[in-house]
């Protein structure tokens, strides 16, 4: 299948994605994807992310040794900007091997030996046209997908919760308006956490008894004290600010990324469709702490979810109910 | 000319020749670029490999402050590598040397500001390193807000006196390029030979042109965006500062009205050397030269209308996004011109390999690969993903690092018999050629990946999976240390030598421009009496 074409008619919202990740079919449609856009295929990434799915939460979304290519995509956002990426590679390799190959070819043709007499051809109005309007077409085509798929992007569809993440000089402060007052800051895990065995167990015990499930800390500057968490197949609007400087809130997986501005309220929304732990980073430079304040999104059926809402003494309502939102 | 030559300091310190501040802005040019070479070099160590290890043994800091060292030495290579290394051996060193040779002028317009121009440069850097020793956020010393010092980190995020000092360089830079924008467009508008119209002008005057254009629109907006950001810091005003009323996003959208152009300024200089040496060296006049020149001209001007595609993340309208994807898209068309008319160039040409024509073919390559992961960046839906991260990084050096700075090189190469009157030794600047190339693209073709996996930029300190590419582009900087060594080497072996030893014209018939018709080096005042164009 290929991808462009795959996305020009998953242009629609109301059509659904295929089922992505969890059978072994995609997973190998992927891998080939990768080899087919020119690259050594990511194995030890595939194996690295499948064997570490003996944990209980596991890592659904976070770099891997030696990646080449874009986080696997996590929700339909993330999809979309993998598919068009992919089509961009295709059509920036065409014109790269394009110019390589004319620049190689014209090198060893016309080198003085081969060809002691230049040419005197300095115009060619064909030509000309030619090169200026090939282009044109190019973007155009690129124009035709880019530009729907950043209104899609953008243009925030009816969500069914929100949650409010608030930037500070490290950290970020996560509010859930739809249940009641949960409030939570997450830290960076700081290193020596991670080389000192009881400290680890400790900063383990902790989060898994926030959570209410067992959890384990996987990467150092990735993980954090406390996790956001949310449930899979609901659209969350994410309302961002910050509280002293510029910071931006991203999650690769999700194909989100948006500044957090002081006095600003900025917007923008996602579907994670697997469980898991998906993690970013800040990604908009704010002082000296700027690669210690990463973001860390555990994904959860609904139940859990409700379950967790219920541990930190938040307010579930018919209305709210997470296991009657999203599809 | 009457007057006899001033020798000594004097000949330097009142300067009035054009030749001479050229050469002065080279030798700037080159200072600042090894102390800028010398910051990347700490960073690329210090990424080598996961963990914070080699600043704090560098410097004798503890962690805290290594972190916030990292972003001064990010902070300081930028602002270095862009205003006191590219901008002025472009610019001031090559523009001041070859566009009154080029266009049969004695001089340029205005002798004396030609010379305050060149003289603001050095208090300017010395302004911006001292800035680097001052408290810049409370306990720590220097400013690391990053070369596009967005507020509110560049005001109350750094509440000491540090970046006082960098606004106040970034002023004295300001003044100096725009003096020296109009003596360009002045010296270029009338002091062309009797027949040279604009049409006949060679390609690097062009360039230098529409250069000088860019800084006079653009780099006022700089001064304005600073100005108002050293009056939000001293004297309570409020522009960049939600609590007053102000908007941190407006310094955004007033830096990149001057940034966007600013990438324009450093590159389009460079498209005129490479175009003037693959003529030379295909024994071939430009192809489709007025597509050139109007070409640049098209780039200066689209540079205006594109700046907030470097904005998509901070919550722009989705129509303002949508326009700005178009409109930087279209910069893709002009672009495309200059490559397959270079291209065509040498088609049908004889082609001779030295070095200069390898840089010049290096950069025609390295440009080709850094323009189309532009294209993929000014998709915002695209650019969500990689806004911010090494992709981005890697984009703007492959343009910049090694675009601008292959044609400082192969300028240099090119030209150096002219300016000194001695040839470089080709054999080992071949070889200078080589590494220099393997180091620069072992450095930043990997950080593509790094990007695409969602490294952010402006990190100390990674996670673990990242450390991989990281350690290759590291090493790349290795390879690329030795090929900026050897460089020195070669520069050292060329003007040391004891005799003069090139021809007017080394080149042979490809060279047609008016400097080759001058002895090398060329009289202290040449053009006495003003050349007759056909």
């Amino acid at each position: 299948m290929f991808p462009a074409l795959m996305l020009v008619l998953r242009e629609s919202r109301d059509i659904p994605d295929p089922p992505l990740g969890s059978d072994k079919r995609e997973s190998n449609v992927m891998t080939v994807k990768r080899l087919t856009a020119g690259f050594i295929s990511t194995v030890f990434a595939w194996l690295g992310v499948a064997t570490s799915a003996l944990a209980q939460s596991t890592v659904g979304g976070a770099p891997t040794d030696k990646g080449l290519w874009l986080q696997d995509a996590a929700s339909e956002q993330a999809q979309k900007i993998s598919d068009f990426n992919e089509l961009l590679l295709w059509i920036i390799a065409a014109i790269t091997v394009f110019v390589f190959v004319l620049m190689f070819y014209v090198m060893w043709r016309f080198r003085e030996k081969a060809n002691p007499t230049p040419s005197k051809v300095t115009h060619n109005t064909a030509l000309e046209v030619i090169w200026t309007a090939a282009p044109v077409l190019i973007l155009i085509g690129i124009g035709v997908i880019s530009l729907p798929l950043l209104y899609w992007q953008d243009q925030i569809p009816e969500t069914d919760m929100a949650i409010h993440v608030t930037g500070n000089q490290w950290n970020w402060t996560y509010n859930y308006p739809d249940y009641g007052d949960i409030e939570l800051t997450a830290n960076v895990v700081p290193d020596a956490t991670f080389t000192n065995a009881s400290a680890r167990a400790a900063a383990e015990e902790e989060l898994s008894s926030f959570l209410g499930w067992p959890a384990k800390l996987n990467a150092r500057l990735l993980d954090t004290d406390y996790r956001v968490v949310l449930p899979v197949n609901t659209r969350v609007k994410v309302q961002l600010t910050a509280s002293d400087v510029l910071h931006a809130w991203t999650v690769p997986a999700f194909g989100v990324k948006l500044d957090a501005v002081p006095g600003r309220l900025n917007e923008t929304w996602f579907e994670a469709n697997k469980t898991g732990v998906f993690y970013g980073q800040c990604s908009e430079l704010c002082g000296k702490d700027h690669a210690f304040m990463p973001i860390a999104v555990e994904v959860v059926t609904k139940e859990e979810f409700a379950r967790w809402v219920e541990l930190q003494g938040g307010t579930i309502t018919a209305e709210n109910n997470p296991t009657s939102l999203g599809r | 000319m009457a007057h006899g030559n001033p020798t000594g300091w004097k000949r330097w310190l009142f300067s009035t020749n054009h030749k001479d501040i050229g050469v002065m802005y080279l030798w700037f040019a080159f200072i600042a670029g090894m102390i800028g070479f010398g910051m990347s070099g700490l960073i690329r160590m210090e990424l080598m490999e996961p963990g914070i290890q080699v600043i704090p043994s560098v410097f004798g800091m503890n962690d805290e402050q290594a972190r916030h060292m990292f972003n001064v030495l990010t902070t300081g290579h930028g602002l270095i590598m862009v205003f006191f290394m590219v901008m002025p051996a472009l610019i001031g060193g090559f523009g001041n040397y070859f566009v009154p040779l080029m266009i049969g002028a004695p001089d340029m317009a205005f002798p004396r500001m030609n010379n305050i121009s060149f003289w603001l440069m050095p208090p300017a850097f010395i302004l911006l390193l001292l800035s680097t020793f001052v408290e810049g956020p409370s306990g720590m010393n220097g400013f690391g807000g990053g070369w596009t010092a967005y507020a509110p980190l560049s005001t109350s995020g750094h509440p000491g006196p540090s970046m006082d000092l960098a606004i106040f360089s970034l002023h004295v830079a300001g003044a100096s390029s725009i003096m020296g924008a109009i003596n360009y467009i002045t010296t270029i508008f009338n002091m062309r030979a009797p027949g040279m119209t604009l049409h006949k002008m060679p390609l690097f005057s062009w360039s230098i042109l529409i250069t000088a254009f860019l800084l006079v629109l653009s780099l006022p907006v700089l001064a304005g965006a600073i100005t108002m950001l050293l009056t939000d810091r001293n004297f309570g005003t409020t522009f960049f500062d939600p609590a007053g009323g102000g908007d941190p996003v407006l310094f955004q959208h007033l830096f990149w009205f001057f940034g966007h152009p600013e990438v324009y300024i450093m590159i389009l200089p460079a498209f005129g050397i490479v175009s003037h040496i693959i003529s030379t060296f295909s024994k071939k006049p430009i192809f489709g030269y007025l597509g050139m020149a109007y070409a640049m001209a098209a780039i200066g001007f689209i540079g205006f209308v594109v700046w907030a595609h470097h904005m998509y993340t901070v919550g722009l309208d989705v129509d303002t996004k949508a326009y700005f994807v178009a409109a930087t898209m279209v910069i893709a068309v002009p672009t495309g011109v200059k490559i397959f008319s270079w291209i065509a160039t040498m088609w049908g040409g004889s082609l001779r390999f030295t070095v200069p024509m390898m840089y010049a073919i290096a950069f025609i390559l390295l440009f080709t690969l850094g323009g189309v992961t532009g294209v993929v960046l000014s998709n915002a839906g695209a650019d969500v993903a990689l806004h911010d991260t090494y992709y981005v990084v890697a984009h703007f050096h492959y343009v910049l690092s090694l675009g601008a700075v292959f044609a400082i090189f192969a300028g240099l190469y090119y030209w150096i018999g002219k300016m000194s009157g001695k040839q470089y030794p080709e054999f080992l600047a071949k070889v200078q050629f080589w590494i220099t190339f393997i180091g620069v693209n072992m450095i930043f073709f990997p950080q593509h990946f790094l990007g695409l996996q969602g490294m952010p930029r402006r990190y100390v300190d990674y996670p673990d999976a990242f450390a991989y590419w990281n350690w290759v582009s590291s090493w790349g900087y290795l390879v690329t240390l030795v090929g900026v060594m050897l460089f020195i080497v070669v520069m050292a072996m060329t003007l040391f030598k004891r005799k003069k030893d090139v021809a007017d014209n080394p080149w042979g018939e490809g060279a047609t421009t008016l400097e080759w018709t001058l002895s090398s080096p060329p009289p202290f005042h040449q053009f006495n009496e003003l050349p007759q164009i056909k």
